[in-house]
């Protein structure tokens, strides 16, 4: 299979530059120098706590926001290289929060026909057969099509959210945390749906959530993120049988399992280093339980392990294989 | 604290560059030529060739406002024709009279405004919350220079109890009751409004402030309905309350305008007023750029009184 | 395939024969005092646009031997003026200039601020910052102030007045209506239009400006009455209307001059004035009232310091012997809320019991009625709308939906304590953590500064926050959300509860915080010996903490027992099936069964089991009456007619 995309040494900051004084002002970075890549066909999980950057991520890759350093490559072209309209008809996004993703004063055809109309420049006719398609595929009753937003669950929200994304036709799809806002009962509704949509039409995901569960049930293959940067990624099965970074292993530790008992032992606060004054080495250094005294003046690259190729990490010393 | 302050008396300096711009222009501004309209009846051709070299009109506009701006600095701000002296001594001594007046109204305002919120919103759907709606209502929509005559009538006509105009009595006034006594029309019609819209700010906030969620945690913690209602609630609303008392303080500037013509008091109200309807427009300019600089540091003290009270502001 | 389709016809149809809203103007007409308002402007805009057509004098023939009559003399209904001329022609021939004015004013300022707001909220950067120090700008100047200024440039006059006031209006609307722009900009729906393809003006015109025109017409309908006030006041002080043309604002202003003698012809203009702003301020307020969806929700009723009881409340007799142990026994509580005509019974007949010591894990989905049952224990349930109809919580001895308002208060915080769910918005934003523990504290102990002061930090240590002495002085947003909850912890430990309510606590957090709280309360309460009650909707944190697990639905307990029994082969078959259709770390090749349907909605609940309609397992008799707690296998209650075994499949149940 090949890279569809290649995500170079991507970084976002935020804030900077001067004030009319001259003073600076404060930077933050949120994203700092991450490089993936996407195979088509592929189900890639991004996974990682508050202020990791994975939503920073996952907007710059649908153009939502833009990188301050760095390339992303669809197919070998840049993304901005086409411009907007061309980026939206091949990368779509699913929001987190289904209810505030669709304008409360527009009907469900009016935002469902707004993709077809704007980026695929379909005619009525086209756009009528298309909507029928789109109905049957996330099992929208047909007649709620003239409804509003609000008359609608979170469940049912976010399958036409799902709609709205695939009315463009696109090869890839981000989602960005699709079911943390949803009821436990409804969030399997909507995972089986991804789940089908993406055999049934060839889609490429990009699942970005907190719950590992949730990402080891849906991934191929898993990035885990820390404070703007991938610390480890690797094929799903071999992440969550054997970590190689510290992070994620304490990640999976802290993860409760239904019907298991096991409350650990630990001093860590979860405090994270001050985004605008970073440390200059690890930012894991602080909480790691494997620490020493390297790790505080290298920030360790992203590099494979002595796990094969496709597994790799970003940590001067790794966990070994039990 | 000191940080705090100073950062927004630097914020200030651009907002009072803009002003003294904007009072500037209005001479540029003005339909055809400036010094004939200033002039009016006193234009004499001397009076005219006078002025114009006085404001320098004969330059380009960046040069006049180098120079209009150094004479302000300085405390120059022109003669004013139809007074025959310089604008400055008028203006400083107008408003004496004005601070007098706006800050008793304020003062009642705020006083009265937060009382009456806070039991509005504590008795809500009571009678004394039915009966300040009401008032807050009336206040809000009657013409304070209407309410000023009808109190006028009333108090000073017919019963007599308060002086109908001035800020002194012609003979031996000037004492500190004297003029508490000329003031308490004029600075009760300037509160009305004011009040009306401080209690009404006020009990939304309250009403706001007592579903938030830290309330439900003070009464979890077992504390008395006093301590939740008037610690907890009441410093949560005065963060909104306190930036309405801070607008508020421009309108009751502004609406000195009408309670001074109607009660002849002496002060920058009045008395632009009058160098309006003379086209005295250097007196105006003077006016309007002393009392809106006057306005900016109240509101620089509103902001630092805010940011004291809610450390998230910082 | 599990999915199931978005409604069932069934529902499709219950959700027509709900009662529509009632439109806006129909509520507007309910509201009695816009509807007074709105008669009032009705009555004065009709008559002020039907002068020309009325039988009336010249407004502007003087008549000097007739002047200053006095009302209802003849042939002049209101009198005459100074000069003789008739006042009620006057009036509303003025009227007529004033509202014409004020309403130009009010468009104009209104068009070009909501103008300015909106493209300083959309393109935000530098052209916001430029556009917006501008209308600072303006704002600098105290309001009428600016009025003036522009008067005095352009000379007096009605239309220069007209002008004045619309220019000094900009800023009201452009400064509202940015704020409400950039908080749209920003929302999802706003990213979603863009990746349909919408362009920037597109985006404003369909997708930002219907969102935005509730709040242009909020602030228009109340600020048209103040720019027809000050319109007024600019020709009272001589400024606008000039004669002959009059107002009702020059009509006062020659009224004023004959005040002493004939006040009435002051009077009248300057009531009308009243009148009108009046009448536009409570039309104005209704409307706000119909647009807002905060006020229409009704959402701004005082909750009162204690949930209403109804008086003749029931609760379900028991043997006594039975719980007289447990710290905390809830009998049959029933709690509603009443919105509009609809009664939600979000909580309908709860039994719950604790042992000292233990930790009951109550768990459900949103909208089960967890929350509420926490919140009723201690009459925390917003009144209105909340309403406890029945039932009973015993505590140790007490009823304490029956103790006087001074015993609850020392039992809350005091032996009763409670965690919530998001610490930044449940601690109070404004005082430091240490003040606030030492609050809770000295409510309940005699303690004077200093010795709640080594308290606070010795609490803040048993919650192991690092640098107690620093940490205190901090305020909510300054510390990290695990921080901020232990503060909550510490907080609630801090009268030596022999309860603790946790609603949600670690819900807000991040896992690897989640477990590090979940670890502290686990110890604390084994160390101390209290017991908790704690709220959850996941099922793995129940496990790591619970010993015995309650399960709600639809607001009742429908499945109680220990936990691992009921983890491990549950009865009832909602539980099942909220167990299995979540996904399990280690399980990633196990199917997902998703629980077809959605719960009933708590107004409108079925009879018989409010689980039957997504229950496979579902039969005649499960639809009618009510069905009780029943014992199942010895150890497990539960709410069901045809409870699973061990080993029970539920599959192709959807």
């Amino acid at each position: 299979m090949s890279d569809m995309l290649e995500i170079r040494d991507l970084t976002r900051r935020f804030g900077g530059g001067r004030t009319i004084f001259g003073t600076t002002k404060p930077q933050l970075t949120a994203v700092r120098g991450v490089s993936l890549d996407l195979k088509r066909g592929e189900t890639l999980g991004i996974v990682g706590e508050s202020g990791c950057g994975k939503s920073t991520l996952a907007r710059m890759l649908v153009g939502l926001d833009r990188p301050s350093e760095g390339a992303i490559r669809l197919d070998g072209k840049d993304l901005t290289e086409g411009g907007a309209k061309a980026l939206a008809a091949r990368v779509q996004y699913v929001f987190q929060d289904p209810v505030s993703s669709l304008n409360p004063r527009h009907t469900i055809r009016q935002i469902l026909e707004a993709p077809m109309k704007h980026l695929l420049r379909l005619n009525g006719s086209e756009r009528k057969k298309r909507l029928a398609d789109l109905c049957e595929a996330v099992n929208l009753n047909p007649d709620f099509l003239v409804r509003y937003p609000h008359e609608f669950s979170g469940g049912q929200a976010q399958r036409i959210g799902i709609a709205r994304a695939l009315a463009a036709e696109p090869d890839v799809v981000v989602l960005d945390e699709p079911v943390s806002a949803l009821d436990v009962s409804v969030q399997a509704q909507v995972l089986n749906l991804l789940d089908r949509l993406k055999r049934e039409r060839d889609l490429t995901y990009v699942f970005i959530s907190h719950d590992l569960a949730v990402i080891e049930s849906v991934a191929t293959r898993v990035a885990v993120m820390y404070f703007g940067r991938v610390v480890e990624t690797a094929p799903s099965r071999k992440l969550f049988a054997a970590p190689l970074h510290p992070y994620t292993d304490l990640l999976l530790n802290s993860a409760p399992v239904p019907g298991k008992q096991r409350l650990r032992a630990g001093g860590d606060t979860g405090e994270l280093p001050d985004p605008y004054n970073p440390p200059s080495g690890c930012a894991f250094a602080e909480r790691c339980p494997r620490v020493e005294e390297d790790c505080r003046r290298i920030d360790p690259p992203l590099e494979a392990k002595a796990r094969g190729d496709d597994h790799r990490a970003a940590c001067l010393h790794p966990l070994p294989a039990d | 604290m000191t940080t705090i302050i100073l950062k927004r008396l630097l914020a200030a300096i651009p907002v009072l560059f803009g002003l003294s711009i904007i009072v500037f222009l209005m001479i540029a501004l003005i339909p055809g030529d400036p010094a004939t309209a200033i002039l009016g009846s006193f234009a004499t051709p001397e009076n005219v060739a006078a002025l114009n070299a006085d404001l320098g009109l004969d330059k380009s506009l960046p040069q006049q406002y180098l120079a209009w701006i150094s004479g302000v600095l300085q405390g120059d701000f022109g003669r004013s024709y139809a007074l025959n002296r310089p604008v400055i001594d008028e203006v400083l001594e107008r408003f004496q009279a004005t601070l007098i007046l706006a800050g008793a109204s304020l003062l009642l305002a705020s006083i009265f405004g937060l009382l009456a919120g806070i039991v509005s919103a504590v008795r809500q759907f009571g009678f004394a919350d039915k009966a300040i709606t009401l008032f807050v209502l009336i206040g809000i929509s009657v013409p304070s220079f209407w309410l000023g005559l009808i109190l006028i009538f009333f108090f000073a006509v017919k019963i007599r109890l308060f002086p109908a105009s001035g800020m002194e009595a012609v003979y031996g006034g000037g004492g500190f009751l004297d003029i508490l006594h000329h003031l308490v029309l004029p600075a009760v019609t300037l509160a009305v409004v004011a009040t009306g819209v401080i209690a009404r700010l006020t009990r939304t906030a309250m009403l706001e402030v007592l579903r938030q969620d830290f309330i439900r945690t003070a009464r979890a913690k077992g504390l008395s309905e006093r301590r939740v209602i008037y610690v907890h609630a009441f410093k949560a609303a005065l963060v909104s309350v306190i930036p309405v008392i801070g607008i508020q303080a421009g309108f009751v500037l502004g609406g000195a305008v009408y309670i001074e013509t109607v009660f002849q008091w002496p002060g920058i109200g009045a008395m632009l007023v009058n160098a309006i309807s003379q086209r005295d427009i250097l007196l105006v300019q003077g006016g309007v750029l002393v009392v809106a600089a006057s306005y900016v540091l109240f509101n620089l003290a509103a902001d630092v009184l805010q940011v004291v009270i809610d450390p998230r502001l910082k | 395939m599990s999915e199931t389709a978005i409604a069932s016809p069934s529902e499709a149809q219950k959700s027509k024969a709900r009662p529509r809203r009632p439109s806006a103007f129909a509520l507007l007409l309910n509201n009695r005092l816009a509807a007074f308002g709105l008669v009032v402007l009705v009555l004065v805009v009709a008559s002020a646009l039907l002068a020309p057509l009325l039988p009336l004098a010249d407004p502007n023939a003087t008549d000097p031997a007739n002047r200053l009559a006095p009302p209802l003399s003849d042939g002049h209904l209101l009198g005459t003026d100074a000069l003789g001329r008739d006042m009620l022609s006057r009036l509303l021939w003025g009227t007529r200039v004033s509202l014409a004015v004020g309403l130009s004013a009010s468009v104009i300022a209104a068009f070009a601020g909501s103008l300015i707001g909106l493209i300083a909220g959309y393109a935000g950067g530098r052209t916001d910052q430029l556009l917006m120090r501008f209308i600072d700008l303006m704002m600098a100047f105290p309001y009428i102030l600016l009025a003036l200024a522009i008067v005095a440039v352009l000379g007096p006059g009605l239309i220069n007045a007209l002008y004045a006031i619309a220019i000094v209006n900009v800023p009201f609307f452009a400064r509202n209506i940015r704020g409400i722009t950039v908080g749209l900009a920003r929302r999802e729906f706003v990213d979603a239009a863009r990746l349909s393809g919408k362009g920037p003006v597109r985006i404003v015109a369909s997708e930002i400006l219907p969102n935005v025109l509730p709040t242009i017409v909020i602030t228009l309908s109340t600020t048209v009455g103040w720019m027809i006030l000050e319109t007024a006041g600019l020709s009272f002080l001589g400024l606008g209307a000039q004669p002959p043309q009059a107002d009702l604002g020059s009509m006062l202003g020659e009224g004023r001059k004959v005040l002493f003698t004939s006040p009435f012809v002051s009077l009248v203009p300057g009531l009308m004035i009243f009148l009108v702003v009046l009448s536009i301020n409570l039309l104005g307020d209704g409307i706000r009232d119909v647009l807002d969806p905060r006020l229409k929700a009704g959402a701004l009723a005082k909750p009162s310091a204690r949930t209403a009881v109804e008086k003749n409340r029931r609760w379900p007799e028991t043997k006594k012997d039975e719980t007289s142990d447990a710290v905390l026994d809830v009998k049959g509580l029933e709690t509603q809320f009443r919105i509009g005509r609809s009664i939600h019974r979000a909580v309908g007949g709860v039994d719950l019991s604790i042992r000292p010591g233990e930790c009951l894990g109550l768990i459900g989905e949103s909208g089960s009625g967890k929350s509420v049952t926490a919140m009723s224990l201690t009459g925390l349930v917003p009144s209105p709308p909340g309403r406890i109809t029945g039932g009973k919580v015993l505590f140790e001895t007490d009823d304490l939906l029956a103790v006087s308002d001074k015993e609850l208060r020392a039992l809350r915080g005091g032996a009763v304590s409670y965690v919530f769910q998001d610490p930044l918005a449940t601690l109070h934003p404004l005082f430091p953590v240490g003040d606030q523990i030492a609050e809770a504290i000295r409510a309940h102990q005699p303690l004077d500064r200093s010795e709640a002061r080594a308290k606070v930090l010795d609490l803040m240590r048993q919650v192991r926050i690092p640098n107690p002495e620093a940490r205190m002085e901090a305020y909510p947003h300054e510390l990290s959300g695990g921080l901020r909850q232990r503060i909550s912890i510490a907080m609630a430990l801090a009268n030596d509860p022999k309860l603790i309510i946790a609603d949600e606590p670690t819900t807000a957090l991040d896992v690897t915080v989640q477990a590090q709280v979940l670890k502290l309360l686990d110890g604390l309460r084994r160390e101390r010996g209290t017991a908790v009650l704690f709220i959850t909707h996941d099922f793995g944190v129940v496990s790591e903490i619970a010993d015995r697990v309650a399960v709600m639905y639809a607001g009742r307990i429908v499945e109680t027992g220990p936990t691992a029994e009921v983890m491990a082969n549950p009865a009832h078959p909602y539980t099942r099936m909220l167990i299995d259709c979540v996904p399990v770390m280690g399980e990633p090749e196990r199917r997902l069964d998703a629980i077809p349907g959605r719960p009933p909605p708590v107004d409108d609940l079925p009879d018989g089991c409010a689980f039957a309609d997504r229950c496979p397992r579902a039969a005649a008799d499960c639809r009618s009456g009510d069905i009780a707690m029943r014992d199942i296998r010895g150890r497990i209650e539960a709410r069901c007619l045809h409870p699973l075994s061990p080993g029970d499949a539920l599959r192709g149940a959807a």
